[in-house]
């Protein structure tokens, strides 16, 4: 498997604070690679350096076997970004704004023309094209910046948030179309802090403070977990999690729903038993082991210094 | 085309696209001119004329009445009422119901022949400095009482011819001076916010991502721009001479040359504001902070030459100074292009040194 991104002690420094630190990545070319972490965690500080917007304090990128930033220009053609805030022209419309992107991409004449019927089609903006960008719903702005980001047939997309705002049948179309073009060899990174969108992802870094903290697959990163995961049912959550709490080999405990889901430390030897005397008191609690989420994993990748294999 | 001048011209139209449809913009383009223009080359009178006045005849004989008709004849004063003392005058003077007197003693007659003395006083508002000269200047008006006798010692001693404007009409100096005027305000106002607004509307983070260097987007934002400047010039140029009979007597075609590169400079003056400026607000501040200076020592309110050596050398670093002399020049004197190369190639440079500077403060990055 090719790299199209490889990443070597990335560090990005804003005065004192550092936004990224010291960052090892190596990123396969044809997949969907998702950088997890909480908000100020330097995802789209790290993203913005690897299409050359961001200067790196310390460290090397190279994209599609290009250097930043001596090769950034060259680089910006076969790469397409899409930001987190809306950024197409909203007194434009749909058609004059693709137009404008295409154009400004390289792409002109018959091309345009062909690459925008395509675009159509394939993100049904047939109706909106010619209303203006800026009158659009949340949704149908993703999709826009989308087609746009792809107006040039980008061999790397790099997507900051693409589907935080929008509901969740607008992100199945959304990531749908993603996989559609991953199938037909484009890269995606995308940063995220939701977990469904991690879970769709090929491949995970989670990020915390500036420092990736675990890399994998979802479900090797799931295995991997440091923690047991139990889930609690009865009728004193909130009081039962207050207790749960106060418990050393608790490492998180939160509500869904009607259950109380906790983590606990592996070194438990029996944390199902461990864990029903401990909560003898309250009387009529289920309490059963369950399968790990990305939500867990998240968890116990960001809590302050601790990290998982 | 080369990928560069697509991505220029790509640039051009979607900011021509964006002004179509800013009408607030599009509006003030024709706006701004028509309504300067016309408040301004009607209200702006430096030819002082029906100034109301009062008169206190303490003669009151032939040669008082005479000489009373003689002032009202020149138009300057309009004699509305009259008083009996000089006191009252003052009082009406001091209470805004003149802006003048004239006080003829009883023995105005006898010093006029006498020749030694003033034969009658003016007495006048001087709260408005412009109003307060013209009527100054009655002071050394002919009065020749009985039209037969010729009294040598009275008549002007120097003879004046003023060229180029022969009736004092102020819209005469003033259309051209406006012409500046309204080009530097609105040329530098669009501009400055022009890529402060990108920024503050996130469409630069989308931009800074593409291949597009920043000569390409200085470039492409500024021609749409001499397109809409020299859309005013003809505006301003067609209702001065339609209202005002303003004379062109230079050629058109350097007259629209001089317009073109003092557009040029304005254009980039502005452009760099706008990479200065972190939001519109500030774009605007540091706009005024260039206007008005413009506005007061460009010779346009002022007459240059009269400007303490301070102010002047201020003055010379302002585009509209500079364009102010060529304008007048051209308009006014039919003056040849090529006898104002110092003040033209002043413009020209201004225009290459701030379009490089912009483009280099201009960061693509995002810090």
């Amino acid at each position: 498997m090719n790299t199209a991104i490889r990443v070597r002690g990335l560090t990005k420094k804003f005065g004192d604070f550092t936004a990224v630190d010291h960052v090892d990545m190596d990123i396969p070319e044809n997949a969907v690679y998702g950088f997890l972490g909480p908000n100020g965690s330097g995802k789209t500080t790290a993203i913005r350096m690897m299409c050359g917007l961001l200067k790196p304090t310390a460290g090397q990128i190279e994209v599609l076997g290009m250097q930043i930033p001596t090769q950034t220009e060259a680089i910006r053609l076969q790469v397409g970004y899409m930001t987190q805030r809306f950024s197409m022209y909203g007194d434009l419309t749909v058609k004059q704004n693709l137009k404008f992107i295409g154009k400004i991409m390289g792409v002109t004449g018959s091309r345009l023309k062909q690459r925008l019927a395509d675009l159509v089609e394939e993100y049904k903006l047939e109706p909106i094209f010619e209303n203006f960008a800026g009158s659009l719903s949340g949704g149908q702005k993703r999709r826009i910046a989308l087609a746009a980001a792809t107006i040039h047939r980008p061999k790397l997309l790099l997507l900051d948030e693409p589907t935080s705002e929008v509901d969740p049948n607008t992100r199945r179309d959304f990531w749908d179309q993603l996989f559609l073009m991953c199938e037909q060899g484009t890269t995606i990174l995308v940063t995220t802090h939701l977990m469904d969108e991690a879970e769709r992802c090929h491949h995970l870094a989670v990020l915390n403070d500036g420092k990736k903290v675990a890399d994998g697959t979802p479900d090797s990163l799931k295995n991997e977990m440091n923690a047991v995961t139990m889930e609690i049912s009865g009728s004193h959550i909130p009081a039962i999690k207050e207790q749960v709490n106060k418990l050393q080999p608790v490492l998180s405990a939160t509500q869904v729903g009607v259950h109380l889901r906790v983590l606990l430390d592996t070194t438990l030897p029996q944390p199902e038993q461990w864990l029903t005397e401990q909560l003898s008191s309250f009387g009529d609690t289920l309490i059963k082991s369950t399968e790990p989420n990305i939500e867990d994993v998240f968890v116990m990748a960001t809590r302050d210094n601790e990290s998982v294999g | 085309m080369t990928p560069s001048i697509i991505r220029t011209l790509s640039v051009c139209q979607k900011e021509i696209l964006q002004l179509v449809r800013d009408r607030l913009t599009f509006g003030m383009v024709v706006m701004i001119p028509l309504i300067q223009l016309v408040l301004f080359g009607y209200t702006i009178n430096t030819d002082v004329r029906h100034v109301p006045a009062a008169v206190v005849d303490d003669l009151n004989n032939s040669f008082s009445r005479q000489l009373v008709m003689d002032v009202q004849a020149t138009q300057v004063l309009d004699f509305k009422a009259m008083a009996y003392t000089p006191a009252e005058l003052e009082r009406m003077i001091r209470d805004g119901k003149v802006a003048a007197g004239l006080y003829i003693p009883r023995d105005a007659e006898r010093r006029y022949y006498l020749g030694d003395e003033s034969y009658a006083q003016l007495l006048i508002d001087g709260s408005d400095t412009v109003l307060g000269s013209a009527v100054s200047s009655l002071g050394r008006f002919p009065f020749q009482p009985g039209n037969v006798i010729g009294n040598s010692s009275q008549t002007e001693s120097l003879a004046t011819r003023l060229f180029y404007n022969p009736e004092k009409r102020s819209a005469i100096s003033i259309v051209p001076g406006l012409l500046g005027v309204i080009l530097t305000m609105t040329m530098i106002m669009f501009t400055s916010v022009s890529i402060v607004r990108e920024r503050e509307r996130g469409n630069m983070e989308l931009l800074v991502a593409t291949p597009i260097r920043n000569f390409e987007l200085m470039v492409g934002k500024i021609i749409p721009y001499i397109i809409i400047g020299l859309i005013q010039v003809s505006i301003i140029l067609t209702l001065g001479v339609v209202l005002f009979r303003v004379p062109i007597a230079g050629s058109l075609l350097s007259l629209f040359t001089a317009c073109l590169i003092f557009i040029l400079a304005n254009l980039t003056l502005g452009l760099l504001i706008s990479t200065m400026a972190q939001n519109q607000m500030a774009a605007i501040q540091m706009f005024i902070f260039v206007f008005l200076p413009s506005l007061l020592l460009s010779g346009f309110m002022f007459p240059f030459v009269a400007m303490p050596k301070f102010a002047q050398n201020i003055a010379e670093v302002l585009p509209l100074t500079h364009f102010i002399r060529i304008v007048r020049g051209i308009m006014l004197r039919g003056q040849p292009l090529n006898t104002m190369s110092a003040d033209l190639l002043f413009l020209l440079a201004f225009s290459a040194i701030f379009l490089i500077v912009s483009t280099l403060r201009f960061s693509k990055r995002l810090e």
